[in-house]
């Protein structure tokens, strides 16, 4: 199998004060191409925190990160924009849409950073949109959705750009018990249909129960990293 | 990627048309203010241009150089034959021969012994036979009582010692001066009218009378004290200076305290502050523009401060560089600043026109002044006012885009996203 994400001895530290919080410690782990995998693990563990690095959205104190063949703590300001813009797509709890667009526009604004043709741009929208079964809510803006909708417009945006890698942090949160399985039905399904990976971080056992490989954080350690046959499918 | 932007700044009303209103307005009072001092400033210039200096001067160099003694021993002869030659290499400007004297004023009673005596300062202008220096000195509004002189041996006197002199319309009396030659001369005039400036010095004692009158009392025939030009429009100082220029050096001979030398009004003692006032009026007012308008920007936050840090943050992770985010954010205040600059200079135009054209009468405020004051303020827009608020219209914007996007550097990318998760 591909791997697409190597992690080796990754420490993280934040300044406290005048000294450090070490919120991942000494941490090895390694995705593989298509995994439907879920960082789980108390509050604080340190899941978003890994996330984050392996987004190169912040950097490793010590270690080592590769993604995509990329090691995140060499990579400069612009090279992880573009490893972010091509290959990485994001999902959050409060789905940060941005309010002033409408759900296509919310869509399409990753594929305007990759300068496609606008035609180019529709098509994959308008098929990105059907994906996630929001056809009819085109025009609408993120006020006017229910939570599992915005869910959805976010799930459509991290997809439109068929990323290699999409990264969701409690990505269930806000939504009720069948917005939860609705939305993870569908990144299970985009999972099959387009090899997809996902890593989730998340302490929701709705979650975990779609999850096929476990990764147990505690005071950012890895307790445990498991195979497992989703209880969900 | 710009029309998916623009549409944002549209839709979001507080990202757009707020500050377009905040820069709207100070743009508006900007270009107003600018065409208002400008205003003020060019017409007190000209009331001191037309009452005193001039737009140029000709004296001699001796005179020039105790000019506030008004030494008459320095005046210049046969200043007919100068103004012509003026006229010929000056056609556009226009011309005015004054003596002014100082001296003291009798008025005697019926025997002639002294009844009431003042210290007076006087000037010599052409009164009769011509109304170009009654218009010019605007002496219309400031006659008193009674009427301009009609007839040699007239005489205008300031209302405020004609009162306390206790004379009475008709009277006469007896002007005791130095001649151009240093001997005493007396002269007699009859009171025709009186006149009120509104101005302390030149009211305390202050006397007008034809120049041909004074040239007969001051034995100076055929002699002034001193040429005053007249630009066609208002004062230009580059026009001004390159006359001095011409001028000196062809007649000056500063070995020769009769040789001619030409002063424009900006070298002229008590005037100079006035013009560089009018010249550094414009900046200042932008200066205080652009400081208050950034600072009003950027704490109103309406610039892509906290409220949009969850926006940036999105699209860090979406893919932008930093530098891309923190361009576009300079990019949407450069847009606010210019529609703002835009509609505020039109709204400030307009204004500007209407107390250009109106005028504010001020009359009964500045009843008794020190200064050499117009009395109706007005605007004046010039080729400046036009793009002057453009100035503190876009750079305010501009920089509180900056300052409310430092945060975005400033702040760890992870970080946004705290921000954004809150
Ligand atoms: N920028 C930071 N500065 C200091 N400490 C931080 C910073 N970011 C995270 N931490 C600390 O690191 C630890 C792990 O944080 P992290 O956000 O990764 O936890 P988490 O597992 O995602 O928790 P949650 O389930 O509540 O989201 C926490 O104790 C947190 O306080
Ligand atoms: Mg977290």
């Amino acid at each position: 199998m591909q791997s697409i994400v190597e992690v080796q001895q990754l420490t993280k530290k934040f300044p406290v004060g005048t000294g450090f919080f070490t919120a991942l410690k000494e941490i090895d782990l390694s995705f593989t191409r298509g995994e439907f995998a879920g960082l789980v693990g108390p509050s604080g563990s340190g899941k978003t925190t890994l996330l984050n690095i392996i987004g190169s959205l912040d950097i490793p104190s010590s270690g080592e990160v590769v993604v995509m063949g990329n090691s995140v703590s060499r990579l400069t300001a612009r090279q992880a924009a573009l490893l972010r813009k091509q290959q990485l797509g994001f999902i959050f709890q409060n789905y940060n849409l941005l309010p002033v667009y409408t759900v296509y526009e919310n869509v399409e604004f990753p594929l305007l950073l990759l300068n496609l043709s606008a035609s180019e741009r529709k098509s994959r929208v308008l098929e990105t949109l059907e994906w996630v079964g929001l056809t009819d809510k085109i025009n609408s803006r993120p006020a006017e959705l229910s939570g599992g909708e915005c869910q959805r417009v976010a799930i459509a945006r991290a997809m439109v750009k068929r990323p290699v890698l999409v990264l969701a942090d409690e990505p269930t949160a806000n939504l009720d018990s069948v917005n939860s399985h609705n939305i993870l039905k569908t990144m299970l399904r985009l999972n099959e249909e387009l090899k997809t990976s996902f890593i989730f971080a998340t302490h929701d056992e709705k979650v975990i129960a779609y999850l096929r490989r476990i990764i147990r954080l505690e005071d950012g350690r890895v307790v445990a990293d498991e195979q497992v046959t989703p209880t969900n499918t | 990627m710009l029309k998916f932007l623009f549409n944002g700044l549209l839709r979001d009303k507080s990202r757009s048309l707020l500050p377009v209103i905040i820069v709207t307005v100070g743009v508006m009072i900007t270009v107003f203010l600018h065409a208002y001092l400008t205003g003020v400033l060019t017409d007190s210039i000209e009331v001191s241009a037309k009452l005193t200096t001039g737009h140029v001067k000709v004296t001699t160099y001796g005179y020039e150089q105790n000019s506030s003694q008004q030494p008459n021993e320095f005046a210049m002869d046969d200043v007919e034959q100068l103004v012509e030659e003026l006229n010929r290499d000056y056609p556009d400007i226009e011309w005015a021969e004054r003596i002014l004297f100082g001296g003291l004023l009798d008025a005697p009673d019926s025997t002639g012994a002294t009844r009431a005596q003042g210290n007076v300062s006087g000037a010599g202008v052409r009164l009769i036979g011509s109304d170009a220096e009654i218009e010019r000195m605007d002496l219309q509004t400031k006659l008193f009582s009674g009427r301009f002189p009609e007839q040699p041996g007239e005489i205008l006197m300031s209302n405020d010692l004609f009162v306390r002199m206790k004379l009475a319309p008709g009277d006469v009396v007896t002007l005791i001066s130095s001649s151009m030659y240093g001997d005493m001369a007396m002269y007699n005039f009859t009171v025709c009218g009186t006149l009120h400036f509104g101005v302390a010095a030149l009211d305390k004692g202050m006397i007008i009378a034809d120049i041909a009158d004074i040239r007969r009392a001051l034995y100076m025939e055929g002699a002034a004290g001193e040429v005053l030009g007249f630009f066609p429009e208002y004062y230009d100082d580059e026009l001004g200076l390159q006359l001095q220029t011409e001028f000196n050096s062809a007649r000056l001979d500063k070995e020769d305290a009769y040789s001619l030398v030409l002063t424009p009004m900006s070298k002229a003692e008590g005037i100079d502050f006035l013009i560089s006032y009018s010249n550094y009026a414009g900046l200042v007012v932008i200066l205080i523009f652009v400081f208050a308008m950034s600072i009003v920007l950027w704490n109103a936050g309406l610039l892509g401060g906290l409220r949009r840090y969850g926006e940036f943050g999105l699209r860090l992770a979406i893919g932008e560089t930093k530098h891309e985010a923190y361009a576009s954010l300079v990019g949407e205040a450069v847009l606010i600043g210019l529609i703002g600059s835009v509609i505020g200079t039109a709204f400030g135009l307009l204004l500007s026109y209407l107390m250009q054209h109106y005028g504010l009468d001020a009359s009964s405020m500045i009843k008794d002044s020190t200064l050499m004051m117009p009395t109706v303020f007005r605007a004046r827009i010039t080729p400046e006012t036009y793009f002057i608020g453009f100035i503190p219209g876009v750079l305010s914007t501009v920089i509180g885009a900056m300052l409310a996007g430092i945060g975005i550097y400033k702040r760890q990318t992870a970080h946004l996203f705290k921000e954004l998760e809150a």
